[in-house]
């Protein structure tokens, strides 16, 4: 930093001392202020670091090993990936977790629209109703499991004695191979689509009433007014729900294991029941890892989504300026 | 102008013939909202499978295993929630659960307040990189990290007992970068004030800071007592001895263990539900705010 020469020598003594001490209980005090902050940093920065570094590089290297678990491992190199591409059950997981994903996430989200429109009236209850088809989201997956393994029971379920009442032969459900996947998204939409409805909700509530107002005054019907209003102010949101929507659907887990433990034949084997049955059932901690860092790729391209496509929009509607302005 | 002229029809009533579109129309006038019709049945589809839950927990297991089975119970029957409660083991994981989630949330609320603070308030080197990294660490899917921190719980001696379900949850990226952003929202003042008087840091953030954090720590808490409490996967894990189970693995097993006696089971799912419905109708506003706030940043 360029400084003008400061004439020591002819500065006050008294004043000089004064600084110096000012400064260096500054200095003290920066430090102390450092140390303070360590400590206050330190516990958090130990957990979330260390429980999330640490064991993403370690489950690269496993990836490349063969781990029991138990013993030390092997280092296998390349193989665990090369047996997951040929591997038959992780090609039918991989088919499963899209079939799942491809249905659960456009019917959460069309269904949480269509509610939340519903539910955006100034009329009587409407507080109670969104209370009611939130309250499944807070209900563990484990529970959901455990309640409709009992209602779907082909037995003594409540869901076949209904289908009974109908004239409706009873159904397998969740041991039919044709049928289970299904009921799973039907048991995920349950608890699933409250999520979206609050967040849609919460995102309508924030249109501009002057928008809508100004779209009525020019003769905007209702659903003019849905199509060129309502819903591209929603665009942001429902783009964002997709993104996590997907990224919790492809992490699907818990309901699985819960419920069909990815039976029968097969049919509800997900990519994380995959995971977690190599690492934890069969013992081969290697492989599982792999499948695990296959999934995590696949994630994070996932996760950019948003952000391109932002980014293509931004530019496309700076093309669009440019050329308007060329005109 | 309707101010200082009253529009005619005001004082003299039009016929219903001169204005068309306001005749009573010859339709079936509900007493009540047409939505209602559309959302009544629908927040009732909602909510039937978790009264369905209660309902049959209060059935007697004959009514529940004869086809048809009943819908609605003949009398209140306590059997199952009985023999859950005399089960040994119920309680237990009911009592493991309630450990795990507790210090969960203290521990968050603590250690994310420290942090959070300090990422707010106070200049040190480095600070800004270490946020990131730890804001980055949000996006690693669980399945990545699972099977070495397994290993790393198993070195530490942890595996099988509740040990292993605290530390991992002991705080999340979440909670930091949430106390923080509250934090920074507050007016600096407040605190320069006692700043200067002398007071620590400490006792800056507990005295003042804190008791003004309020909504934030609500949140915190209320989200930090779900994810621990609903865990299953981590603890499916780290936990292989019964007596060590929380609830949730408790409840798969006796499931798995006692599937003809559904009164039971049910009792037992209506005792793991009941903690988070009541957290939630409590803390419903805050609920559904942080809920809404953190996936419209997300």
């Amino acid at each position: 930093m360029p400084r003008l020469p400061t004439p020591l020598t002819l500065a006050d003594p008294g004043t000089d001392t004064d600084t110096g001490r000012g400064r260096r209980a500054a200095r003290r005090r920066q430090r102390r202020e450092t140390t303070t902050a360590w400590a206050f940093v330190s516990p958090s920065v130990l957990v979330i670091l260390g429980l999330s570094v640490v064991p993403v590089a370690w489950s690269l290297l496993l990836s490349f090993q063969a781990d029991d678990l138990v013993t030390p491992s092997r280092w296998v190199g390349p193989d665990n990936y090369r047996a997951l591409v040929q591997d038959p059950h992780f090609s039918q997981a991989v088919r499963n977790t899209v079939l799942y994903t491809v249905l659960y996430v456009p019917l959460s989200i069309a269904l949480g629209l269509a509610l939340a429109l519903a539910l955006n009236q100034r009329i009587r209850l409407v507080g109670l109703y969104r209370t009611l088809i939130f309250v499944p989201f807070v209900v563990s997956a484990t529970a959901q499991g455990v309640l409709f393994s009992f209602i779907l029971d082909p037995e003594f379920g409540a869901a076949n004695s209904v289908l009974h009442k109908l004239g409706i032969s009873p159904q397998g459900f969740l041991t039919d191979p044709g049928q289970a996947l299904l009921a799973l998204v039907a048991i995920s939409l349950w608890s699933g689509t409250g999520f979206c409805v609050v967040v849609t909700l919460a995102a309508l509530q924030d249109v501009p009433p002057s928008l809508v107002e100004a779209a009525r005054l020019d003769g905007a019907g209702r659903r003019h007014l849905l199509r060129h209003v309502t819903l591209p102010a929603l665009a942001p949101v429902l783009t964002f729900l997709t993104v996590w929507q997907t990224i919790n659907a492809l992490q699907v887990f818990d309901l699985v294991y819960v419920t069909t433990k990815g039976g029968p034949l097969g049919s509800t084997t997900v990519i994380v029941y995959f995971i977690w049955e190599q690492a934890f059932k069969n013992f081969t901690a290697g492989y599982g890892a792999a499948a695990a860092y296959a999934l995590a790729l696949a994630l994070l391209v996932l996760g950019t989504v948003p952000r391109t496509v932002r980014a293509v929009r931004g530019r496309a509607r700076a093309d669009h300026r440019l050329e308007g302005a060329a005109r | 102008m309707t101010a200082t002229s009253p529009s005619p029809s005001a004082l003299h009533p039009a016929p219903a013939a001169a204005r068309p579109d306001r005749r009573p129309s010859p339709r079936l006038r509900l007493p009540f909202h047409a939505w209602h019709l559309l959302l009544a049945p629908l927040s009732l589809l909602f909510a039937l499978p978790l009264i369905w839950v209660v309902l049959s927990s209060a059935m007697s297991d004959a009514e529940i295993n004869r086809f048809p089975p009943a819908l609605w119970p003949s009398g209140i029957d306590l059997g199952g929630y009985r023999y859950v409660l005399g089960n040994a083991m119920f309680p237990r994981w009911f009592a493991n659960s309630l450990i795990v989630s507790l210090v969960a949330v203290v521990s968050n609320l603590l250690l994310g307040s420290l942090g959070g603070y300090a990422f707010a308030r106070m200049r040190f080197a480095g600070s800004r990189l270490l946020l990131a990294l730890m804001l980055g660490t949000m996006v690693i899917p669980f399945q990545l990290t699972m099977i070495p921190t397994f290993l790393v719980m198993k070195r530490l001696g942890l595996i099988d007992t509740l040990g292993a379900l605290i530390v991992p949850s002991l705080v999340t990226p979440f909670a930091v970068f949430l106390l923080r952003q509250f934090f920074l929202s507050l007016p600096r003042e407040l605190e320069e004030a006692a700043w200067l008087d002398g007071c620590s840091r400490l006792r800056v953030l507990f005295r003042i800071v804190l008791p003004l954090s309020r909504p934030a720590l609500s949140t915190v808490a209320v989200l930090t007592f779900l994810t621990t409490w609903n865990d299953l996967s981590w603890p499916l894990i780290a936990i292989n001895h019964d007596t060590q189970y929380t609830l949730q693995l408790g409840l798969t097993t006796f499931q798995g263990q006692h599937h003809t006696k559904w009164s039971a089971v049910m009792a037992g799912n209506v005792v793991t539900v009941l903690p988070v419905l009541l957290a939630f109708l409590f803390a419903q506003k805050s609920f559904i705010q942080s809920i809404t706030s953190s996936g419209l940043k997300g």
